[in-house]
C-alpha cells in the first residue's frame, strides 16, 4: 500500500481493517449452508440393523435383502460353488482380502463366518452400481470358458468371484464389502452388528 | 454507454412523452439501441448463425416448462400407499392427469436434447470460424461456463423423475467424486447428504436444477452477450469489419441486428420449431436416446438395470471416462478416468490460446487444420456412439485411440496451426 501525502494513513489502515474483518466474516458466514449439506442426524441414525430368516434359502441360492439403503446379499453356496473359489485365488487382485473390505471374523479363504453363507454389500467397488448375478459355469456363463460363477457389474464390467473378491485388471479397486453380521441360532442373520460391536 | 444522444425527444405525442420520461430515469432507448438497433453485426452471416438465438430461445422454453412442472412435481424419494416413489408418481400424475401436461412435460425433456444440439452446433460454429479468437476470449470463456452450467443442469434434472437410470446414473456420477484421494469418499457423503443416494440427494437436486443452476446460467448468458456487443461478432470470413468504417463510424460490413437478423433468425426459429414440434408430438423418447426406457421404472436401490449409459449429449465424456483402464503413475485407472473426462470439457477453456494460426476462418485455413478438425468430429461421434454402448475389448480400444485423438486435437494445436498453409484474408467480408 503506498502512502503518500493526499492519504490519510490512519484512515486507510482502518479501511483495510474494516475490510479484512468483514471478508472474514463473509466467509465465516458460509459455514452453516456448508454444515447443512452434510448427513442430517436423521440420515445418520437410520442404520439400524437388519434381521433376516435364512432358513429358506436352499443351496445355490442367493437373497438380496436392503440395510442402510443399500442390497446385501446372502449367499448358500454350495461344495462346488467353494471349490470354485479355491481354484480362481490366483486371478484375483487381493485374493487373500488383506484390504479391509471385512470384519476381522471375514478374513478368511472364503471371506465369511460360515464357508456356507456369504454375506456381502451388493454394491460395486468402482462406482456403485449393482452386480449381477452370474451363477452358471463355463463357457455357458458367456463371460469366460474358465468362469466358475461369481457376479459382473453391468455398468463397467468389473467381475466378482463367489466369495466377492475382485478379479485382476478390472475396473474395481476392492472386493466387494462384507458388512458386520453376526448369527443367532442357526437360521437367523443379523446384519449391521456383529458380538464385537453390542 | 448511455449519452445524451440516445435519450428519446418527445415529439409531443403521448407515448412519445412517456417514453421520455422513463428516458430520463432509464436507458431504455440507450439499451434498445447499444443491443438491437444500432448493434451492427456483419451482413455475410450464414446457416450456422442460427444457433446462438436458437439457443436462447430453448432457455426460454426450458425455463417456462420448468415453471409449470414445478407447480406439480413432489422432490420426495419416500413410497406412496401403492409402494411408488412420490416423485415418480408426479411425473407419472403429470404425464397421465394433469390437463396436457404431457406436452409440457414432453416440450421440457425434448428440450434439454435440443439445448445440447443447439450449443453444440453452435461451439462447432465457434471452432470454424474462430469465433473464441482475440479479442472475443471471454465471450469464449463465458460460453464454456455456460456449457458447464448446462451439463450440471442436465445432470441434477435427470434424477429428479426418480427412475431407474435416474437413480443409477446419479450414483455412478456422484461416486465418481469419491475416486478423488483423501476428500473423496467424504466428499460424495457430502454431495449425496446420505450415505446413499436418497431423498436428501434428490431435494438437493431439486434445488439446484430449479434455482441454483438456472440463475447462474442467466447471469452468464447476460455475460456472455454484453461481451459479445463489447467486441463485436465475428463473422464466416474472420475478419474485423470494425476495421473499415464510414464517415459516420458505422461499420461498412455492417447492418443493424434489429431489423435484419431479427427477422433472419425468426426464420431459424420457425424450422427449428417444425423440428421440434415433430419431436414433441410424435417421438418425444427419441427411440430411448432422449429418454431412456429405463427410466420408466422406478427406483431400485437394489438392483441396477442390465445396462446403464447416460443421455446421449454425455456420452462422448463417458467414454473418454471408461477408456482409462490402467493404473498409472500411484493413481488408479478410475481417478485418471475422471481426471480426463473432467479435462475433455475444461480444454475448451484453453482454446482461445492453443490456436496461433495467422487466421481466424476455416475458409483461410490451409489443409491441415481442416484435416485436424475433421478427424477431431469424427472422433467426437464415435465417442459419443460408444458411450452408449455395452464396453468390451474391441470398443474400449477404440475408445482409447478416440480419446488420444480428441487430446491431441488440442494439445498440438499451438504446432499444426503454425505449420498450416493458410492463404491470406480479404480486407472486407465476402458477400455474394
Amino acid at each position: 500500500m503506498s502512502c503518500d501525502e493526499k492519504v490519510d494513513c490512519g484512515r486507510r489502515r482502518l479501511i483495510v481493517a474494516t475490510a479484512t474483518v468483514g471478508g472474514v466474516a463473509g466467509v465465516a458466514a458460509a459455514v452453516p449452508f456448508l454444515a447443512s449439506f452434510a448427513p442430517s442426524e436423521r440420515a445418520k441414525s437410520a442404520g439400524a440393523p437388519v434381521e433376516v430368516d435364512i432358513s429358506k434359502l436352499a443351496p445355490g441360492q442367493m437373497m438380496t435383502v436392503e440395510w442402510r439403503g443399500k442390497p446385501v446379499w446372502i449367499i448358500h453356496r454350495t461344495k462346488e460353488m467353494l471349490d470354485g473359489i479355491a481354484k480362481v485365488s490366483d486371478k484375483m487382485a487381493d485374493p487373500k482380502s488383506e484390504r479391509n473390505m471385512q470384519p476381522d471374523y471375514a478374513k478368511n479363504e472364503f471371506r465369511s463366518i460360515k464357508p456356507e453363507y456369504l454375506v456381502a454389500v451388493g454394491i460395486c467397488t468402482h462406482l456403485g452400481c449393482s452386480p449381477t448375478d452370474k451363477f452358471k459355469t463355463g463357457a455357458e456363463s458367456g463371460i469366460d470358458p474358465e468362469w466358475t460363477g461369481g457376479f459382473l457389474c453391468p455398468c463397467h464390467g468389473s467381475t466378482f468371484d463367489l466369495a466377492g473378491r475382485v478379479y485382476k485388471s478390472k475396473p474395481a479397486p476392492d472386493n466387494l464389502e462384507v458388512p458386520p453380521h453376526m448369527y443367532v441360532g442357526d437360521a437367523k442373520l443379523i446384519i449391521g452388528e456383529d458380538k464385537k460391536g453390542a | 454507454m448511455a449519452s445524451n444522444a440516445d435519450k428519446f425527444k418527445s415529439d409531443g405525442s403521448m407515448l412519445g412523452g412517456l417514453l421520455e420520461w422513463v428516458d430520463a430515469r432509464f436507458p431504455a432507448t440507450a439499451l434498445w439501441n447499444e443491443h438491437l438497433a444500432k448493434y451492427y453485426a456483419p451482413k455475410n452471416f450464414n446457416f450456422w448463425y442460427f444457433f446462438g438465438s436458437l439457443a436462447l430461445l430453448v432457455l426460454v422454453n426450458q425455463i417456462v416448462t420448468g415453471i409449470f412442472l414445478t407447480m406439480h412435481f413432489k422432490p420426495d424419494a419416500s413410497l406412496n400407499a401403492s409402494g411408488v416413489p412420490v416423485a415418480f408418481a408426479s411425473v407419472e400424475y403429470i404425464m397421465r392427469d394433469v390437463p396436457l401436461g404431457w406436452i409440457i412435460r414432453y416440450m421440457h425433456s425434448t428440450g434439454a436434447s435440443a439445448f445440447f444440439i443447439v450449443v453444440y452446433l453452435h461451439m462447432f460454429r465457434g471452432m470454424l470460424y474462430g469465433s473464441y479468437r482475440k479479442p472475443r476470449e471471454l465471450i469464449w470463456i463465458f460460453g464454456v461456463l455456460i456449457f458447464l452450467c448446462l451439463m450440471a443442469e442436465a445432470f441434477f434434472g435427470y434424477l429428479l423423475p426418480w427412475g431407474q437410470m435416474s437413480y443409477w446414473g446419479a450414483q455412478v456420477i456422484v461416486n465418481l467424486f469419491s475416486a478423488i484421494p483423501l476428500i473423496g469418499p467424504d466428499l460424495s457423503v457430502f454431495i449425496r447428504g446420505d450415505f446413499v443416494v436418497g431423498d436428501a440427494t434428490l431435494n438437493r437436486f431439486f434445488s439446484f436444477h430449479v434455482i441454483a443452476v438456472p440463475f447462474a446460467l442467466a447471469g452468464l448468458v447476460a455475460a456472455h452477450i454484453i461481451a459479445l456487443h463489447e467486441v463485436g461478432s465475428n463473422n464466416p470470413d474472420g475478419v474485423e469489419i470494425k476495421k473499415k468504417k464510414d464517415a459516420n463510424g458505422i461499420p461498412l460490413d455492417g447492418i443493424p441486428f434489429h431489423p435484419y437478423y431479427t427477422v433472419k433468425d425468426i426464420v431459424g426459429v420457425v424450422v427449428f420449431l417444425m423440428f421440434f414440434a415433430v419431436i414433441v408430438f410424435f417421438m418425444p423418447e427419441g427411440g430411448g436416446y432422449f429418454l431412456e426406457f429405463n427410466n420408466f421404472f422406478p427406483a431400485d436401490p437394489l438392483k441396477t438395470p442390465p445396462h446403464i449409459a447416460p443421455v446421449w449429449y454425455f456420452t462422448p465424456y463417458y467414454s473418454i471416462l471408461r477408456a482409462n483402464t490402467v493404473n498409472f503413475f500411484w493413481l488408479d485407472a478410475k481417478l485418471w478416468g475422471v481426471i480426463f473426462m473432467g479435462l475433455g470439457v475444461m480444454v475448451f477453456f484453453l482454446l482461445p490460446w492453443l490456436d496461433r494460426s495467422p487466421v481466424k476462418s476455416i475458409r483461410y485455413r490451409g489443409p491441415i487444420y481442416k484435416s485436424a478438425l475433421a478427424i477431431f468430429v469424427v472422433c467426437f461421434f464415435i465417442l459419443g456412439y460408444l458411450g452408449m454402448l455395452a464396453p468390451t475389448p474391441g470398443r474400449t480400444l477404440v475408445s482409447q485411440i478416440c480419446t488420444i485423438i480428441y487430446f491431441a486435437f488440442f494439445f498440438l494445436m499451438p504446432i499444426y496451426t503454425k505449420l498450416d498453409k493458410c492463404q491470406p484474408e480479404p480486407d472486407r467480408v465476402t458477400f455474394k
